[in-house]
């Protein structure tokens, strides 16, 4: 799928480089923060914090040293918007950043890109350097007095925790990329102890969208508490995988017919740390209130062992846990070698419903949304798919005929 | 090492920090440009690091543990990454990895004898539309066969 097909009614709508800012410098900083405030936009990356209250935090400090982090550490199984945002729509996520320092009174912008995508890195260069000579960065940006603005990338190598922000953080100031505690918040002592907000690249991309057309426009767009529209990474079992804008409240049953999905089994939202719906729940609707997600659809059909693809998250995670806390460090290889044991029928159910209630502790005791999420497939599988995973996945019923005529 | 070989380490990891800078938050883009160049960063870097940062040797390799990219031991002139998460699980990453394997003699986290290939497993890569995916140094192939695979390590140098 090219940038050609792409439709969507916000993000993927039309926009011209430049054109935010050039809005924006013509508005006031409050006004800006409440046109953002209006629209009701929430952080994209999955946690759904609402931006407003994060920028206005930011506004309000008292620092003349303040930073505007873009978080391009897509590391979550199965996403990939922030991939095709920075390849295909590099002046909203650049725009974005430019209208932030602006509003917030800063002047540097980090974008944060994950290793794995190192490609992308020359042509984001490119365009960075192409803006400057248009003065859409530097100093005095488009001839407005004292706004100086620049942006700078910076790489990750290969850690998936690096997406939580002060992991993030952490890592920019040259550490090992381990989550601080919290709070102080990043908004107040972020990247080198000044306020610094972390933005998902998608939330950043919609932002010269609200300041041109309005916060009353963006928010016509999906649910009452979950505004505006969502793109959505889909991939596995389905005849179109890639990245559609969808406005929030979309149900999933919608969703799996768009992309040509046949004889789904299950899908799972959210990525890896993400929930996994089965069949009956088809009509639940994709929104923070309901199935929550940064983007990541996966869709598995009849053909996929459930407990095969869980043993594939865990793995994941035991590779992934920074080894900071041990909850997480510990926890999830306890869930893994649980997997296994049912693997081999080597358990009893007293010992899975410990593991579930291990999970639970971990949600609550983990430091950070890595062991705080990491359970939930642990759960949301075992709890949905556990005909298949315990009464044996054969086709047949002990050997028998179809099972349930199926 | 060679006290030549280590001059020119030296003056490598010098002109690195006088591109980045002296500060902490120099330390990964430094030792990325290190890894980037030599495949890894030997001990003698590490300590040049440190000194040039003013930080204690073991801060810089503390970091280098903790990040997948970075390695202190060699490795080979091309390292190949095979996505090992969900999506490309499903589309076939087994059968490529055993092409592979079979084709070059060695199992992934080894390094070929003529040191031209590392295999390593590699957690999503973000290519889920197009899987399977694999990344070789920086470059990415999508929706791979093991015989596409195969055809593509005999067109690296």
């Amino acid at each position: 799928m090219g940038k050609q097909n792409r439709k969507g009614a916000l993000i993927f709508s039309e926009y011209k480089r430049g054109d935010g800012i050039r809005e924006a410098i013509g508005k006031s900083r409050e006004d800006i923060l409440f046109e953002i405030r209006e629209s009701k936009l929430k952080g994209r990356g999955g946690a759904g914090f609402p931006t407003a209250t994060k920028w206005m935090i930011v506004a309000a400090a008292n620092s003349n040293e303040k930073y505007i982090i873009c978080n391009a550490d897509e590391g979550e199984p199965g996403t990939f918007k922030d991939r095709v945002l920075l390849l295909e729509y590099p002046e909203l996520v650049f725009d974005g950043m430019t209208i932030a320092g602006y509003t917030l009174g800063a002047q540097k912008g980090i974008v944060y890109l994950r290793g794995e995508y190192e490609y992308i890195k020359k042509s984001l260069d490119d365009y960075l350097e192409a803006m400057r000579k248009d003065n859409l960065l530097g100093n005095n940006i488009l001839g407005k007095k004292g706004f100086n603005f620049d942006i700078i990338i910076r790489m990750g190598s290969g850690a998936y925790v690096c997406g939580e922000e002060t992991a993030l953080i952490e890592s920019l100031e040259g550490n090992r990329g381990e989550a601080r505690n919290r709070p102080p918040y990043p908004v107040s002592t972020g990247f080198m102890g000044k306020p610094t907000i972390v933005n998902n690249v998608e939330t950043l991309a919609s932002i010269p969208h609200i300041v041109l057309k309005g916060g009353e426009w963006f928010k016509k767009h999906g649910t009452d508490k979950s505004t505006g529209s969502k793109l959505f990474s889909v991939s596995g079992d389905c005849k179109q995988p890639g990245v559609y804008e969808l406005p929030w409240g979309t149900k999933i049953s919608e969703l799996l017919e768009l992309v040509g999905a046949k004889n789904t089994k299950a899908v799972q939202i959210g990525g890896a740390s993400g929930i996994c719906i089965p069949k009956s729940q088809f009509n639940r609707i994709l929104a923070y209130e309901d199935a929550a997600t940064g983007g990541s659809i996966m869709i598995f059909n009849e053909n996929r062992n459930m407990l095969n693809i869980l043993k594939n998250f865990m793995e994941f995670f035991v590779d992934e846990s920074c080894g900071q806390c041990t909850p997480c460090r510990i926890g999830n290889r306890k869930l893994l070698q649980g997997i296994e044991m049912i693997e081999k029928g080597a358990y009893t159910f007293s010992y899975v419903s410990q593991l579930k209630e291990l999970g639970r502790t971990m949600q609550a005791a983990s430091k950070c949304g890595l062991g705080q999420s990491s359970p939930n497939s642990f759960i949301s599988i075992l709890e949905n798919f556990k005909e298949e995973i315990f009464c044996g996945n054969d086709r047949y019923i002990n050997g028998y005929g179809e099972h349930n005529g199926k | 090492m060679l006290v030549i070989e280590k001059n020119t380490m030296t003056e490598e990891i010098e002109q690195l920090v006088a591109k980045y800078g002296n500060s902490r938050s120099s330390l990964l883009p430094i030792l990325q440009d290190i890894q980037r160049k030599h495949k890894h960063i030997p001990d003698f870097a590490q300590q040049e690091v440190a000194r040039l940062l003013d930080i204690h040797p073991v801060e810089v390799f503390s970091v280098i543990s903790f990040y997948s990219f970075l390695n202190t031991q060699p490795k080979g002139r091309n390292i190949v990454r095979l996505c090992q998460t969900i999506i490309c699980d499903l589309a076939g990453k087994k059968n490529i990895a055993r092409a592979i394997e079979r084709e070059l003699g060695i199992k992934f986290g080894e390094t070929t004898k003529d040191n031209k290939f590392t295999l390593e497993y590699v957690n999503c890569l973000g290519m889920c539309d197009q899987s399977p995916a694999l990344i070789i140094n920086e470059r990415v192939y999508s929706k791979v066969t093991p015989e596409k695979a195969v055809q593509i390590l005999s067109e690296v140098k």
